[in-house]
């Protein structure tokens, strides 16, 4: 057989059109995996892309590999069936900061318990965009829509404490618009064995235009956001300006650098993303605007053994173990008892 | 063997009852396996409280046991217990009006006290009443336990454990019942002091039957005519376990089983997970949703894939059985229903998740619907469960309900090499693969499963289009694609075998049941024609589709009269489809129809007829 020509981007774009509004973050995020996948080494019919319900999981269907448009919430519980079935497959799971994490918070956080070997995608734009601009639960307190004319007063949950709560293996956060640290983030995630969850900053022009925009100007961010890199100081701010974190009883507070000031020995901290225990990524996560920087990039990534290789290793097991299941021997087990003419 | 004469009895009704912690589900279970293996027919009902340890000594936490067995076909676990042994005062006040006036009465006399009666709600003593109605016979159960085993060394709390078992030896030695299997499955659960303590009470009490007075005669109950072969006893959860092993088996594909715990259905998943050897998968979810859908998640991977449930998490999973309809994804849902409505009586038996089942989905939404009929018999249905549902590619329903799932009879063990084999295929051939192209004859659309090149495609629960799949808001489409799944699953009754009606195929009245009902149903109908009365029976498997002569059936009848253990769905259902008269004759008390009861409910419209 001959060697299958390399895959390129266009492979992975199905022949519908994409539907999202002019100016929707998800286009970019579209175009960025499908151009992501073609690298990763599996073969395009072991690709799946599962979601719920929402904007965001309109996805599957603008991707040319198997997939899955479900029902609300529940796009994690259908990829742990897929994945603890068919470990071979690379099962991804796209989802919204409603559907993941109003209605779907329950799977969401056992499936990130469990640790099955899925890439999860949330999008975040902090509103319900399919059902027309209400306040969703990473909305910021106070933010006035439809169904909050005096303003939401619900305090909103940061999606990378919520996975960091639930024992996530691997956690990053980046942005629809920034294509190099997107696919980066997408590379990293695929590599980990095990869920790698990526909250995906992404904008909603109808309903709620520029909620990251600090974080996605290119001038703006170099105030606004924190580069995560692993080894590196926890370091931002333009060349004069540069200030650190310094966690201490892991609560963060802001280390202001003279020029050519070295950052550890004002005991700024060092980015680690492999710390067993979740107590500094916490730390992070707790990093929000206008007090501090948001912290952009990989939050942690530990090894714990997936929920499906376990599962698949109990089946061998039992199968070297007590030989393969033989039917007439079960329905012939225990207490029997012949009758004869 | 015994000293004393013994008496030649066609069959018993023995009912075990005492506090929730006293072991009388054990006790049952355990005279149920000798019964078998001494080769009479039985059928076995356990009723015991939904928690788990009730405050000893009052009438909620009472735990009953009852078991019918005879040397002839035995179809119910009876209506009335001829002999009920009870442990104390509370488990004589809740069950001795059910005990066939004149039958024997066995009670631990230990556990009668002052504080006992009262804690049971009896003001003065019941024991002179129930000797002037019943045969009663007191024995000092707790001391005579105690006797047998006070130089173990065990203290009082220990020792009483092991009283359940003095009592069945006493049953086994005046039923003749063998002791051997009891013996070696003590000896293979307990160790040391306690094995010792319950080999010798189990011996006490079987030798205690052969030297008291109380009891002058012991009861030979002869092996029954049945079908020769090789048997075991099986319940309606372990049936359907094995049903679920056997499908994988039989298709030649993996099992994945999503469930979350519940009663009466958890059991199932408990026994499905022992059998990791076959390639069975097992996932408990976080919920009944997520329970539901991994498995759907699993099919659309190509896993023969099942959830077990009951009522109240039957109606958790209705959105994304929704979404297996619309995806038209194989898929099995068993709902084992108990008495509602809402959280109801969870141990106990009701049918009435049967419109749930059909209908309890937003939209036009049919699946096909199977009931199993006998313990044994949940083992087959599943077996059929998974054949539509990959033949057709669809989800498909099976209803069970508390009775089945735990009540108990002997099994005749079917030989795998003359079970239906039914390999599955999935579709391979890129060339001219479309996701809902349709097999003309059954309408099933290819199971074109992830990993395989060239059949990449996307399904999900938005309204598609005809033959591509392709999301499509096209009005006339979209009632095309309602009525194509509808067809296919009206088509299901090509392939079903036309009801079997149980006497004449016309009279004056037919009795219509379904369900784990059927024995009742039976021997109610069978004692009616034996008084010479036009009745006759069927029995459902298929509620959806119908079989293909049951209009047919029904009009050759005066009257119909529908029993269930609902509120008369099955009745509507017959109404609405066929025009028929049909009655309903429900019962929702979280207890199976007595066969009298039935029987009554014909004579009074066999009376009516005449009038």
């Amino acid at each position: 057989m001959a060697e299958a020509t390399p895959l390129s981007s266009k492979d992975f774009q199905s022949n519908q059109d994409v539907r999202w509004c002019p100016g929707c973050g998800d286009y970019s995020i579209l175009a960025n995996v499908q151009r992501v996948m073609p690298d990763l080494g599996v073969p395009r019919e072991n690709f799946v892309f599962v979601s719920g319900i929402g904007c965001s999981s309109r996805f599957p269907y603008y991707m040319n590999t198997y997939g899955m448009h479900t029902i609300h919430g529940r796009a994690p519980a259908f990829a742990t069936g897929i994945k603890a079935s068919r470990p071979e497959l690379s099962v991804w799971v796209v989802t919204g900061d409603g559907d993941g994490l109003s209605i779907g918070g329950n799977h969401l956080l056992h499936t990130i318990r469990r640790n099955v070997d899925l890439q999860i995608l949330l999008f975040n734009n902090r509103v319900y965009g399919l059902t027309k601009g209400q306040y969703s639960p990473t909305s910021r307190l106070g933010m006035k829509t439809k169904s909050t004319p005096d303003g939401a007063i619900d305090h909103p949950i940061d999606p990378i404490a919520f996975a960091l709560g639930a024992g996530a293996t691997f956690v990053a956060r980046t942005i629809d618009v920034h294509a190099s640290h997107l696919q980066m983030v997408l590379r990293r995630a695929h590599e980990h064995r095990g869920t790698a969850f990526i909250e995906i900053l992404q904008n909603c022009p109808v309903y709620n235009d520029d909620e990251w925009i600090e974080v996605e100007d290119r001038k703006q961010r170099i105030e606004a956001a924190l580069d995560l890199e692993d080894g590196h100081p926890l370091v931002w701010g333009a060349d004069d300006q540069r200030r650190g974190i310094r966690i201490e009883n892991g609560i963060p507070s802001i280390v202001h650098l003279g020029a050519g000031e070295d950052p550890v020995a004002k005991g700024v901290a060092i980015h680690h993303e492999r710390h067993e225990s979740p107590a500094y990524a916490f730390a992070l996560a707790s990093l929000q605007r206008p007090s501090f920087p948001l912290p952009i990039g990989v939050f942690r990534a530990v090894e714990k053994p997936s929920y499906d290789a376990l599962l698949e290793a109990q089946v061998e097991t039992a199968i070297a173990k007590r030989g393969r299941g033989d039917l007439a021997a079960l329905l012939n087990s225990g207490d029997t008892w012949s009758v004869s003419d | 063997m015994t000293g004393k004469p013994t008496e030649q009895i066609e069959g018993v009704a023995i009912r075990f009852c005492g506090d929730s912690g006293d072991g009388m589900q054990l006790t049952g279970t355990k005279f149920t396996e000798s019964t078998a293996l001494a080769g009479n027919d039985l059928s076995t009902l356990p009723d015991f409280p939904a928690e788990i340890r009730a405050p000893a000594g009052t009438l909620a936490g009472v735990s009953g046991f009852q078991i019918h067995f005879a040397s002839t076909d035995v179809r119910t676990p009876a209506d009335q217990p001829d002999v009920l042994v009870a442990f104390n005062p509370a488990a004589l006040r809740a069950n001795i009006e059910d005990v066939r006036p004149g039958g024997t009465v066995i009670i631990n006399s230990d556990a009668f006290n002052k504080k006992s009666l009262q804690r049971a709600g009896y003001e003065d003593d019941p024991l002179p009443a129930i000797r002037e109605r019943f045969h009663l016979v007191e024995i000092p159960i707790t001391n005579l336990n105690r006797e047998a085993i006070k130089d173990l060394g065990l203290g009082s709390r220990d020792s009483d454990r092991s009283k359940n078992f003095f009592a069945l030896g006493l049953m086994y030695w005046l039923y003749n019942r063998p002791v051997e299997s009891t013996l070696r499955w003590l000896k293979a659960r307990f160790r040391d002091q306690v094995l010792e303590a319950n080999v010798r009470v189990l011996k006490a009490g079987y030798a205690f039957g052969e030297t008291t007075e109380l009891f002058p005669r012991s009861f030979i109950v002869p092996r029954a005519k049945i079908q020769p072969g090789t048997y075991r006893n099986i319940t309606g959860n372990t049936a359907l376990a094995w049903g679920i092993v056997a499908a994988g088996v039989q298709m030649e594909r993996p099992i994945f089983l999503g469930a979350y715990p519940i009663t009466p259905a958890s059991d199932v998943l408990h026994e499905v997970a022992r059998f990791r050897n076959f390639g069975v998968k097992t996932f408990q979810a976080e919920d009944e949703i997520a329970a539901i859908s991994a498995s759907i998640g699993a099919s659309f991977a190509g896993h023969l894939a099942v959830t077990t449930t009951s009522g109240p998490g039957m109606v958790l999973k209705q959105e994304a059985l929704g979404l297996a309809v619309m995806t038209e994804l194989p898929l099995v849902v068993v709902d084992i229903q108990r008495s509602g409505p809402s959280t109801g009586m969870p141990t106990k038996i009701e049918q009435g998740d049967l419109l749930l089942a059909l209908y309890g989905r937003n939209s036009e939404s049919p699946l096909p619907v199977l009931a199993a009929s006998s313990p044994g018999d949940c083992f087959y249905t599943m077996l059929e469960a998974f054949r539509i549902a990959v033949t057709y590619m669809t989800p498909v329903v099976v209803l069970s309900d508390s009775y089945l799932a735990n009540s108990a009879e002997p099994w005749l063990i079917p030989d795998p090499a003359e079970l239906p084999r039914h390999p599955v295929g999935y579709r391979r051939d890129p060339k001219g693969f479309q996701p809902y192209l349709r097999d003309p004859e059954t309408l099933a659309r290819p199971w074109a499963i992830p990993g395989t090149p060239g059949l990449e495609h996307r399904i999900g629960g938005l309204s598609k289009q005809d033959v591509t799949g392709n999301v499509s808001y096209d009005p006339v489409n979209n009632a095309r694609m309602i009525e194509l799944r509808a067809e296919k699953v009206a088509r299901i009754a090509q392939e079903l075998p036309p009801v079997e009606v149980v006497g004449d195929d016309h009279g004056d009245l037919l009795v219509v049941g379904w369900g784990g009902t059927q024995g009742a149903i039976a021997s109610a109908v069978e004692s009616a024609r034996a008084d010479g009365l036009a009745v006759s029976a069927i029995h459902l498997r298929h509620l959806n589709p119908f079989p293909p002569n049951l209009e047919e059936v029904l009009r050759g009848f005066e009257q119909v009269l529908v029993p269930e253990l609902n509120g008369g769905q099955l009745a509507m259902l017959l109404r609405a489809r066929f025009l028929v008269p049909a009655q309903s004759f429900p019962k929702v008390q979280g207890q199976p129809f007595k066969v009298a009861e039935i029987r009554t409910r014909i004579d009074q419209l066999m009376k009516r007829n005449e009038d």
